[in-house]
């Protein structure tokens, strides 16, 4: 090598030093989020960022134009409105079931809606917070009618379709196992490609959570052709999820689920809120809807948040039955406890 | 120092100079730069391990080996050995590498057949054929192969349902839970007679080399095949006639929901298998293609003057010359064709990137899992390529 | 050697050779005697002619049914969505377009916003021209290197929004086509200084450096792209300090850097070795310094020099962006995945396959025979 000329030398010397001391402070620029409060940091970005399903019919999917839609999309919607008033403030980050913990922990996310089932490990370990179920499901196996079953119990020797990874597959193989079953299994990931391999027969039977049997099943050009087991395997209550460690932030997704919850109790829907919140002398209903109590300011947000939060989404029932109903998914536990149903929400005082 | 003392052409440096302190000293230069790249790069990592560390802690993730000892519950379709769910993830992983390696194994011979193949029907002297295959080779390296895996996924799933299976031959069943083939059921006889096949080719082998040797010394040519149909046919054979010539049938048959008995191939191996192939072996073809076309005209023409077949030609004057062009870009497709079966994932073939996958989502330990299917990979395309290096370096000294 | 630089060290079809000199008879020309010479010139060749005709009628005949005859080109959209009776009754034995007429936005543009369409459109447009500028040898010169960081960074601009008006748009809601083109074209062209790095690394005669470059080649190309796209999406944020975070996409972009920068060190190190020992020798002589000789006598002509396998790499490039589906990135082929899960649309999975095969096909088709034309002519001008 040849004499190289000091100055070049010494600037790209200087240059490879500034840099590498640079890179760590480049980053760390962002103070840690994490102990700020997590409520604030969204507030000043002045957008949401929230974990949904890549797809996953009724709960999160795009649809033509490209507008993410579905009943776990709608709690972005209204969490978002809760501190925005602004359902467009949501960023949707897409999650694979590999990659939502990771993402909700490094907080890529800030709230996750993406039909997670709440854990005492992922509670725990994972550093996850469920601060509400919205949903109440539970396992089940759809199989083709011609087949002739009548229970889950009769699937010894058969091929099951399973997505890899969830819950769903562990409680497959334990149920297997206690009631002595074989069975051969197809362990696809993603969903449409793990329907397509049931419906075109390469399975007997297709295992997941019922609310999405009875998607899948409805979605079937003859859903008379496919049946549903009446055998429910395992509890999976979904719900959003947060970051552990942040109540406050924790408050208020729960209670963004628990008003949506109230609101259909008391008949208050996307239509009437404004009117209700008018006239109605209900006392619940005017604490939920801040004309009394000043709830909302205890939860970080103004009181009117829970009017605005209903009349973009609507409560719990339309959101239900704006999603969830035209796929074939009955309330069934999801009722109001009113109905006979587990939704419940407590007392808003 | 020590770094640069190990550089031959710094130790051929004017002998007795030491280090001047001076930017213009040559050595001095090189050491500080050395040191100033190992230097950043050595802190970018101890920042990020620094960093890892620190974040492991914090959310409390779960770290080390322990999990490899703890029951799976994993279910896994295929595997080559025991398995089941209440297998531990070790065994699990171990069933997918050797998944990986059977599709691996399987689609190299298969692609290195079709694509030579292929190869020569580019050059065929038929304007039909020859357009046929450069249509075929280009259609199907200028379309992603994970898309390709998922064209012929789906399209095996269409066949029809066992019930409705097609059956083309006695004992052979083709329908959406793959294909069936009968099966002798296995016996030690037969694992004997296998030896005995392994060891009737070895001797063939090595009694064809002294032959030949012969051949060079004395230009006696001598017959080999008689020795070596007795040596790979004959031993076999009389293995296992001297267990008592077991046979028995495994032929599938329709139980329940679906076959049992018989050999079975599942569609996602077969749809892997089949999108791997035909994606490699129009890379292959390409390949051998410019192989033949680099052996010299005048080499054909010789050999055609001497009166010999075409297909003597090609097997005895052009190939082997051919393979010397050849050999180095097979090596990286073979590679390719092993990396690239890691898309297996995306079909439902559970190979080692699809199970170390699903253990890194129930344990939530990232960066073992991750560990795992890169260790493999690398062992894998390292033996690949030493295996192929030794080849080349055998084909490249027949030259004389 | 692996996955793309093997592609780029393939040769691609090299034209047939040029016509004897002589001409033959006139009887032994025309369309007759080149069906005689061509098709039917010995029994075996005769079978194997009719064999391959018979078959390619049949499967056009099949297709062109399929494809056409019987397709179903729209459907009617009410409030409750598509209905989609009359493709579900076709059963097969027909297409179903109406799936692309329907999604064919969502595929090509994914979840950005719908009205801002005509942006990813534009920046899809540039990009093309970007391609096709590059692709003339008049503007191989430095000043190429300004124009596409002006290019890159106008579709940048055009993308994010938030400058002239233009509304914000965050990198979440990118999606489509755009994302693959982004993925590849940012890929290669900033993996493009590091691989240059790197080569000259690999042949550097300092060994610490040298075995760094070794290692990291070596490791990069031993390992399939979808270990370090998982990688980079459950591994990355572990790397980081505490609430800094990187996005999805920019994580999946930094793994497809370093995947094709390894890729293209092999190539540019390709080049460097194919310049004669003398042009080194020459530039020391004249005492020019390690930078200078690199940069004004080396690297100008070696990097002329692998520019076929350079596009190679970037077709390479190019078709395995497609692996982001597996970390969930909306791509153009995870676009035209996920437009088949609404359920009206489920089960029509060959008509977007081949739609996105296409649009694959023609970016990739197009770029090969430039790359091959390319390369006879460098061929012929190093014969002369």
């Amino acid at each position: 090598m040849k004499p190289m000329r000091l100055a070049t030398l010494r600037t790209l010397g200087v240059a490879v030093l500034a840099t590498a001391m640079a890179a760590p402070a480049l980053a760390q620029q962002q103070p840690a989020q994490q102990n700020a409060a997590t409520m604030d940091a969204i507030k000043s970005r002045g957008t949401l960022s929230c974990g949904v399903n890549t797809g996953l019919a009724g709960f999160a999917q795009p649809d033509s134009q490209g507008r993410w839609t579905g009943f776990d999309v709608d709690y972005c919607r209204a969490v978002a409105v809760a501190l925005f008033n602004d359902a467009s403030k949501v960023r949707y980050v897409p999650l694979t079931a590999q990659n939502r913990f990771t993402a909700l922990q490094s907080g890529e996310i800030d709230m996750m809606a993406r039909n997670t089932t709440m854990t005492l490990s992922r509670d725990t370990s994972l550093g996850l917070d469920f601060p509400a179920i919205n949903f109440y499901d539970g396992q089940g196996f759809m199989v083709k009618a011609s087949l002739g079953l009548k229970s889950a119990k009769e699937l010894n020797g058969a091929t099951i379709c399973v997505q890899p990874g969830t819950t769903t597959e562990q409680n497959l193989t334990d149920w297997a196992r206690s009631n002595s079953i074989q069975f051969t299994p197809v362990v696809i990931e993603r969903v449409e490609e793990v329907v397509g391999a049931y419906t075109s027969g390469r399975c007997d039977a297709y295992t997941t959570d019922v609310s999405g049997l009875a998607a899948t099943r409805s979605a079937q050009p003859n859903p008379g052709e496919h049946q549903i087991l009446p055998e429910v395997i395992s509890k999976e209550p979904l719900g959003p999820a947060v970051r552990h460690g942040d109540q406050r932030w924790a408050d208020l997704v729960r209670w963004t689920h628990n008003a949506l919850l109230a609101a259909e109790e008391l008949g208050i829907t996307s239509k009437n809120v404004e009117q209700v919140a008018a006239s109605d002398s209900r006392p619940e209903a005017q604490r939920l809807l801040g004309k009394t109590g000043g709830l909302g300011e205890m939860l970080g947000v103004d009181n009117a948040w829970a009017v605005r939060v209903i009349k973009a989404v609507g409560n719990y029932g339309e959101m239900f039955d704006r999603h969830l109903k035209p796929l074939g998914i009955q309330r069934g536990p999801n009722a109001l406890w009113t109905q006979g149903g587990l939704q419940y929400a407590p007392p808003f005082r | 120092m020590s770094d640069t003392a190990a550089d031959p052409r710094l130790l051929r440096a004017p002998p007795k100079r030491g280090i001047r302190l001076s930017w213009a000293d040559e050595r001095l230069r090189a050491i500080v730069w050395q040191v100033l790249v190992l230097g950043v790069v050595g802190g970018i990592v101890w920042w990020l391990v620094r960093n890892t560390q620190h974040n492991l802690e914090v959310r409390r993730i779960a770290t080390g080996w322990d999990f490899l000892s703890r029951e799976a519950g994993l279910p896994i379709a295929e595997y080559v050995i025991p398995y089941t769910p209440a297998s531990t993830y070790a065994r699990a992983l171990l069933v997918g590498v050797l998944n990986t390696l059977k599709v691996a194994v399987v689609g190299i011979i298969l692609a290195t057949i079709i694509g030579t193949l292929l190869g020569i029907a580019r050059l065929s002297k038929n304007w039909l054929l020859s357009r046929i295959a450069g249509a075929y080779i280009e259609l199907i390296r200028d379309v992603p192969l994970l898309l390709q895996l998922l064209f012929w996924y789906t399209l095996l799933q269409a066949l029809p349902s066992p019930r409705q299976a097609l059956h083309p031959v006695e004992g052979v069943f083709l329908s959406n839970r793959g294909l069936r083939l009968p099966w002798i059921e296995w016996q030690d006889a037969h694992s004997f007679a296998l030896l005995g096949l392994v060891l009737g080719a070895v001797i063939t082998f090595f009694y064809a080399r002294s032959a030949r040797a012969k051949q060079m010394a004395d230009g006696q040519p001598r017959k080999i095949w008689p020795a070596a149909l007795g040596l790979i046919i004959g031993l076999p054979v009389l293995i296992w006639l001297g267990f008592g010539a077991p046979f028995t049938g495994d032929i599938p048959a329709l139980r329940g929901f679906n076959f049992a008995g018989g050999m079975a191939v599942t569609p996602e191996y077969f749809a892997l298998l089949l999108g791997l192939v035909t994606y490699t072996a129009a890379f292959i073809a390409e390949i051998v293609r410019a192989g033949i076309q680099a052996v010299a005209k005048g080499q054909w023409e010789a050999a055609e003057a001497l009166g010999l077949p075409r297909g003597l030609i090609m097997r005895k004057i052009v190939l082997p010359q051919a393979l010397r062009v050849i050999v180095p870009p097979m090596t990286s497709q073979y590679l390719n064709l092993t990396k690239n079966s890691s898309l297996a994932v995306a079909i439902g073939y559970q190979d080692i990137v699809s199970i170390a996958n699903t253990t890194l989502n129930q344990t939530g330990q990232a960066i073992e899992g991750i560990t795992i299917i890169m260790v493999v990979y690398l062992t894998i395309s390292l033996s690949i390529s030493l295996f192929m290096n030794w080849y080349n370096a055998r084909i490249a000294l027949v030259e004389r | 050697m692996a996955e793309i630089t093997a592609e780029a060290t393939t040769p691609r079809d090299v034209p047939e050779s040029p016509a004897e000199p002589r001409r033959p008879p006139m009887l032994a020309v025309g369309p007759v005697a080149w069906m005689r010479a061509n098709l039917f010139s010995s029994w075996i060749s005769t079978a194997v002619t009719l064999a391959l005709a018979y078959l390619i009628i049949r499967w056009a005949i099949g297709f062109v049914d399929w494809a056409f005859v019987n397709a179903i080109w729209s459907v009617p959209v009410t409030e409750q969505g598509a209905q989609t009776q009359a493709c579900r009754a076709l059963d097969h034995a027909g297409a179903c377009w109406a799936v692309i007429t329907e999604k064919h936005r969502f595929i090509l543009f994914g979840t950005y916003p719908y009205e801002e369409h005509w942006r990813p459109a534009l920046c899809i447009l540039l990009f093309i021209g970007l391609y096709i500028v590059s692709a003339m040898r008049r503007f191989w010169r430095p000043a190429l290197g300004l124009i596409w960081l002006g290019t890159l960074v106008v579709i940048g601009g055009l993308m994010w929004g938030g400058v002239l008006g233009l509304p914000y748009v965050p990198q979440e809601r990118w999606g489509g086509l755009v994302i693959t083109l982004i993925l590849s074209t940012f890929g290669i062209a900033l993996a493009f200084p590091l691989s240059i790095l790197v080569a000259l690394g690999r042949r550097s005669r300092m060994p610490a450096i040298k075995m760094l470059c070794v290692v990291y080649v070596e490791l990069i190309r031993g390992v399939p792209l979808i270990s370090l796209l998982f990688m980079a999406s459950v591994m990355f944020p572990l790397f980081l300090p505490e609430g800094v975070n990187f996005d999805k996409l920019l994580r999946a972009q930094v793994a497809i850097i370093l995947f094709a920068a390894a890729y293209l060190a092999e190539v540019v190190r390709g080049g460097l070795q194919a310049l004669p020992k003398g042009q080194y020798e020459a530039a020391e002589a004249l005492g020019l310094s390690f930078w200078q000789k690199t940069g004004f006598i080396i690297l100008p002509q070696a990097l002329r020099l692998v520019i076929p396998p350079l596009v190679n790499t970037f077709i390479g490039m190019f078709k395995d962006t497609s692996l982001v589906l597996i970390i969930g990135i909306f791509d153009l082929l995870t676009a035209g995945k996920t437009a088949i899960i609404e359920p009206a649309w489920q089960g029509f999975g060959v008509e977007v396959y081949i739609t996105v095969a296409l649009i694959y096909f023609v970016f990739c088709f197009a770029m090969s025979r430039y790359s091959q034309s390319l390369e006879a002519e460098l061929n012929r001008h190093r014969v002369r």
